[in-house]
């Protein structure tokens, strides 16, 4: 293989290995994911104390507001969410948990993690060009969008466009990468049938992504001509249809749901078992809903344009398959407690974090099924209703999920132990404060509150959502402040932790714990294994132990 | 540092090796990307039948042409690999696959060529993206397959030079596959702009 002699540029910067990139996503992710969260508490300072100078911010302008938000959402989807569940978990266990010594392409690996990271170096520059930063909201609706000069903002909203569509070219090229290898790189014994779900997903979600992208890729194009070039594709004053950017939009935006939930679905599927001690319940079941699951997330897309002047026979088409699909996810759901059933569950960090992950998104789903028949939606659309209802989605998804599996894998990553009493706090802190941020917004929407206005005292109507507005506000600051138990916990273990004897301290069946806690790098294992079983072996009955690797021989 | 590895010793079987199987992926999501738009487009054109109009002024002639030339391209394409193969066993062969690649490569800059000749004759007759929608679709989508003609030329340059030296010969396969794919969305384009 020929590697070149290790120094500091080639291990930590420019390296090739899979679990330096996946290091360098996660870290990159979380960073991203502070720049989010500080948009976030700016923006709710703003509606909880209308006008008034937010510390470490200043006044927000209805300008500001504006780009607060589409910065907010575009970041925490497509710069924290697909570069830590794609990106991080992805790019860290794939390779581990087929016994592959690493990606199919390493080098193509590297330069999709470079792609993300150009791609932030973008849209930081579009923070500080003359106009501002992008605004408009993350869905970027034409006509607003279209034209500069509905917006005011110039170059912010064009560099936006193309940070956006860089970051998509890395997780395109993340998404060919992962399919080859997981393809063609399964130590011997590893049939399809035995992979980790955590591999099945990452495998169902880049198909998702690569299928979904495309249009909306052409899109961006199409959207960059108009506020460039003049031409009106979605700019009725020419002849275009503002409609087909929402239909290109969300035929990508539904699938790209699942991108995001998929991965971290694997993560709990793979926390569950091994802190529950039992095997999942229903391998096959799971697989085949989810696979139902991602085939119908692209007839599901014009349930966001219920209002948008869809033709009325179209409604109930797509409102009845949007209720069709929360069917695999209960299926999903039932399968996950099944799991926990009579299991000899023990309470660690990560096994919290997924529970309660499961807990919330389950709140998420029933309010999406509202939400998802049409009648409900038209009351609710563009409320803070719905605010609430996809941040019980996307909250769990990208937080909770991801965060149960850095503190599952950090073992393994780092070789050393994170401090459990920190991690619990953490994990207490951060799911009460959520609750509190976002059942008042339920409230709030009820209540009639757009979610494009910034200043609910300028509406007499609004004036009674105050207090629900400082509730969430406050309780957004304690979650924030919470993640500072975190980042200590994360650094400050990887240094100090205490020191990781065993290869497998979880005593987990999966290939990745067959390896030295952390892999040997640029090839991973020391003994290469042989798969001789399915992943999720636990408590079977003719073993004393209560689990069976896959990798030993029977 | 782990002493290298033979992949057949320790993985299954690969079905398909992993070059092509990633360009096949690859590929999938391009045909996402013109698909999604020439679908855009057909919904637009039965909807507005006066771009009929407008449609008629394509120059059909040197359409044609450029169909003529991509598809000859493709066969040459297809007799570079084929020769490609079997100078992975008899290397005196890539002489021939060099000859067939380099003559797909010529053929590409020639249909670029007669594209910008078009390009020219329209821009000069005062049409442009800006005159209606029609022909901002028109030079969007035929623009969008113009740029992937020119990175099938410079994938084909690339793998040709090593073709010269007689390595790295199942690249020709893959890059064939990347041309075939541009090949195949100018078969869909000629049609819908120039012919109906
Ligand atoms: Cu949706």
């Amino acid at each position: 293989m020929g590697h070149a002699k290790p120094n500091f540029w080639n291990t930590y910067v420019f390296s090739i290995d899979h679990k330096m990139i996946a290091k360098q996503y996660l870290i990159t992710g979380l960073l991203m994911a502070a720049m989010g969260g500080f948009f976030a508490y700016v923006f709710r300072m703003q509606l909880a104390f209308p006008g008034e100078a937010v510390p470490f911010f200043g006044v927000v302008e209805p300008g500001s507001y504006n780009s607060l938000i589409t910065l907010h959402g575009s970041i925490m989807i497509f710069w924290v969410g697909m570069p830590l569940l794609l990106g991080g978990f992805g790019n860290y266990l794939i390779p581990l948990m087929i016994g592959a010594d690493d990606m199919a392409f390493p080098k193509l690996n590297a330069m999709s993690y470079w792609t993300y990271l150009a791609s932030i170096v973008v849209l930081i520059i579009s923070f500080i060009v003359p106009d501002g930063p992008a605004s408009g909201g993350w869905t970027f609706y034409p006509p607003l969008s279209a034209n500069p000069d509905y917006t005011g903002v110039g170059a912010g909203i064009n560099l936006w466009i193309i940070a956006v569509a860089l970051e998509f070219f890395s997780v395109l090229m993340g998404g060919v990468n992962y399919l080859t290898t997981v393809c063609n790189m399964r130590v011997k014994g590893l049939s399809f049938m035995r992979l980790p779900m955590m591999i099945w997903m990452q495998l169902i979600a880049a198909i998702l992504f690569m299928f979904s992208v495309g249009p909306l890729l052409a899109g961006s194009i199409m959207m960059l001509l108009d506020r460039t070039a003049g031409t009106s594709f979605f700019l009725p004053a020419g002849g275009g249809d503002p409609l087909l950017f929402q239909h290109l939009f969300w035929f990508f935006g539904h699938p790209e749901v699942y991108v995001l939930l998929l991965p971290a679905l694997g993560v709990v599927m793979e926390v569950l078992p091994v802190h529950a001690r039992k095997p999942l319940f229903g391998y096959k079941l799971l697989l085949w809903a989810f696979v139902a699951a991602g085939a119908l997330s692209f007839v599901v897309w014009a349930h966001h344009q219920f209002i948008s002047g869809m033709d009325p026979r179209m409604v109930m088409p797509f409102a009845a398959l949007t209720l069709i699909i929360s069917v695999p996810f209960a299926v999903c759901m039932f399968a996950l407690i099944a799991t926990l059933f009579k299991g000899n569950i023990s309470l660690t960090t990560p096994m919290l974090f997924t529970l309660g992950m499961v807990a919330e998104f389950l709140i998420g789903g029933i309010t999406g099924v509202i939400v998802g028949a049409s009648a409900g939606d038209i009351y609710y659309h563009d409320t803070y209703y719905i605010i609430a209802h996809f941040h019980y989605t996307m909250v769990p998804i990208t937080i909770f999920a991801m965060l149960s599996g850095v503190y599952h894998w950090y073992p393994k990553m780092w070789g050393r132990m994170y401090n459990e009493t920190l991690g619990k706090l953490h994990f207490w802190l951060s799911a009460i404060s959520f609750n509190f941020i976002f059942i008042p917004l339920f409230q709030v929407g009820q209540m009639g509150h757009h979610r494009r206005i910034p200043d609910p005292t300028e509406y007499e109507f609004l004036v009674s959502t105050m207090p629900y507005h400082k509730i969430a506000t406050y309780a957004l600051i304690v979650l924030l402040l919470a993640q500072f138990l975190f980042i200590f916990n994360f650094f400050w273990s990887m240094f100090k932790g205490k020191k990781v004897e065993s290869n497998n301290p979880w005593q987990a069946t999966t290939l990745e714990w067959q390896c030295p806690s952390p892999p040997v790098a640029h090839g991973n294992f020391v003994e290469i294994p042989t798969v001789h079983r399915g992943p999720y072996e636990y408590s079977t009955p003719e073993r004393t132990e209560d689990f069976y690797p896959q990798w030993e021989k029977s | 540092m782990s002493a290298p590895i033979n992949p057949e010793d320790i993985y299954e079987k690969a079905e398909v090796p992993s070059g092509r199987l990633a360009m096949w992926w690859f590929l999938s999501s391009e045909v996402c990307v013109f698909g999604g738009l020439l679908a855009v487009f057909v919904m637009l054109r039965l909807k507005n039948p006066i771009w009929e109009e407008s449609a008629a002024k394509t120059l059909t002639v040197i359409g044609t042409i450029n169909t003529l030339l991509l598809l000859t391209s493709s066969l040459f394409i297809v007799l570079a690999h084929h020769y490609a193969e079997k100078a992975m066993k008899d290397i005196k062969f890539k002489e021939h696959a060099s000859y067939y690649l380099g003559l797909a490569i010529f053929l590409g800059f020639c249909f670029l060529g007669f594209k910008s000749f078009e390009y020219y004759n329209e821009l000069s007759h005062g049409v442009t993206p800006l005159t209606n929608l029609f022909w901002s679709f028109y030079f969007f989508i035929t623009g969008l397959h113009g740029f992937h003609v020119l990175i099938g030329i410079f994938i084909n340059l690339w793998v040709w030079k090593d073709v010269k030296q007689g390595v790295n010969l199942q690249r020709v396969e893959i890059a064939g596959l990347y041309w075939h794919f541009v090949d195949v969305v100018w078969i869909f384009v000629f049609p819908l702009f120039y012919v109906a």
